[in-house]
């Protein structure tokens, strides 16, 4: 599952362009994850800037 | 019933260019912005041509940061290579720029509503006929002949409308940005970092600001960004090169740099700029491109409604024309991007030990070409057919 750090989130929406499923729902100040329509790619934790997102099942990510 | 006749979708650049267009052919135009300010945040690093600019409006002293005259390139092991510039351009202040733009549009006639997040599209038979979103967090709802979605990297209002829109990490670079006080550069120059210790699969820029004051940014290609963090990096690199400013601003983005979306019209919608992927895919320039395509997209509306077709056939005119204005170029340049992006480091340092032995004044864009060539031959074919419009 995709965790969020919401207080941390810049709100830029890169994470958003490149969900293939459209499972991130993003407004001015409130992002958070639709999961069951999340599949867990994960490339939204890669992609973003800063660090926002994590998974909870993948330990070794660059999140921890 | 509607209530307007066109509805633009986000107040940037491409936004603000179609709205003006619009209005200016007499349609009742209405922009709306998600955020609370109209220019900001701002995600780019403001650099513009002359001649680019120049094309829709004559460049006012309050949107310019600083002119452009010098073109500075490092490369890994920091081999500076330095050309002049082959046009002049500007460091634009993007937060007056917009509004600029934005209040040109108003002039025209375009109502502008802020804070109006879009959070779903009315459609019926297959036509979108409108919009609803959320104010302040009240939902309201608008109808239109014309929907113009500009809202930016995420292109939801594309999705919304069923136009598959999401970006390849190939096609995306991850990116952080800063403005900084108390730096000491050429107000004339703009300098380029490439190389994996700087930006993997991109580039940094330190672009002038004026008055001892910088905007420094950098884009990690989405395939690396797993293993690199941009917001670190620029970090680490002020640290190193420039340990004395200050930041005054800190953002982070995503630039898309993909092919333009194959398409980018639906029933009773067209999209533009960032959200139809228009961004240069080697430079990451977007202003230009985005403004053109707008622009090119409001005049289509007017005559799309004149002639009371706003589907996909009736809207067809704004693929074709921005074909014309950039899209063939920009298929060339996304061949190219795909080229250069695996040059190595060890590549990167060769090429620029070799340009460094020239003269300043023989750096031209041939010769850059032909000695990128030496290292990756592809990109002669690239360079042949981008110049054949293949």
């Amino acid at each position: 599952m995709i965790l969020i750090k919401e207080n941390r989130c810049d709100f830029c929406g890169t994470c958003v362009a490149v969900c293939p499923v459209d499972a991130i729902e993003l407004r001015e100040a409130d992002i958070s994850i639709i999961h069951e329509t999340c599949i867990d790619c994960d490339i939204c934790i890669w992609v973003c800037p800063i660090d926002v997102l994590s998974s909870d099942n993948k330990p070794e990510d660059k999140n921890d | 019933m509607t209530d307007y006749d066109v509805i633009v979708v986000g107040g940037g650049p491409a936004g603000s260019m179609a709205a003006h267009a619009a209005a200016s052919k007499g349609l009742k135009t209405i922009m709306l912005e998600k955020d609370r300010d109209i220019g900001y945040p701002v995600r780019c690093g403001e650099a513009v041509s002359d001649e680019g600019l120049r094309q829709f409006m004559e460049p006012r002293p309050e949107w310019i940061a600083a002119t452009i005259s010098k073109i500075r390139m490092r490369s890994p092991n920091n081999t500076e290579i330095d050309f002049r510039s082959p046009g002049s351009g500007y460091i634009l202040h993007r937060r007056i720029f917009d509004y600029a733009l934005a209040n040109r549009a108003s002039q025209a006639g375009v109502e502008i509503q802020t804070r109006a997040y879009v959070d779903g599209l009315i459609i019926e038979d297959d036509v979108v006929c409108g919009v609803h979103y959320q104010y302040m967090g009240e939902p309201r709802s608008l109808r239109a002949k014309l929907v113009i979605a500009a809202d930016g990297v995420e292109s939801r209002v594309g999705r919304m409308a069923g136009i598959r829109s999401a970006i390849k990490l190939r096609d995306i670079e991850s990116g952080y940005q800063v403005t900084v006080g108390n730096i000491d550069i050429d107000q004339e120059m703009i300098d380029f970092y490439v190389g994996s210790n700087w930006a993997p699969g991109g580039y940094l820029w330190v672009f002038p600001k004026g008055d001892r004051m910088a905007n420094i940014g950098l884009g990690v290609n989405g395939t690396l960004s797993k293993d690199y963090n941009s917001h670190d990096l620029i970090h680490n690199f002020l640290k190193e090169q420039y340990p004395q400013a200050t930041v005054l601003t800190s953002v982070c983005g995503g630039v898309p740099i993909a092919q333009t979306l194959k398409r980018i019209t639906g029933n009773g919608i067209m999209l533009t700029g960032d959200a139809a992927r228009m961004v240069n895919p080697v430079s990451g320039g977007g202003i230009v491109s985005g403004m053109h395509a707008g622009k090119i997209a409001g005049e289509v509306s007017a005559e799309a409604l004149a002639a009371g077709d706003v589907s996909i056939k009736g809207l067809e005119e704004y693929p074709k024309r921005w074909r014309k204005a950039g899209g063939k170029n920009h298929e060339a340049l996304h061949r190219i991007s795909e080229t250069i992006y695996d040059i190595s480091d060890e590549q990167l340092d060769r090429i620029a030990l070799r340009l460094s032995k020239t003269k300043e004044q023989d750096r031209t864009l041939l010769k850059i070409f032909t000695t990128v060539a030496r290292e990756k031959p592809r990109i002669l074919l690239d360079v042949t057919r981008a110049f054949a419009g293949l």
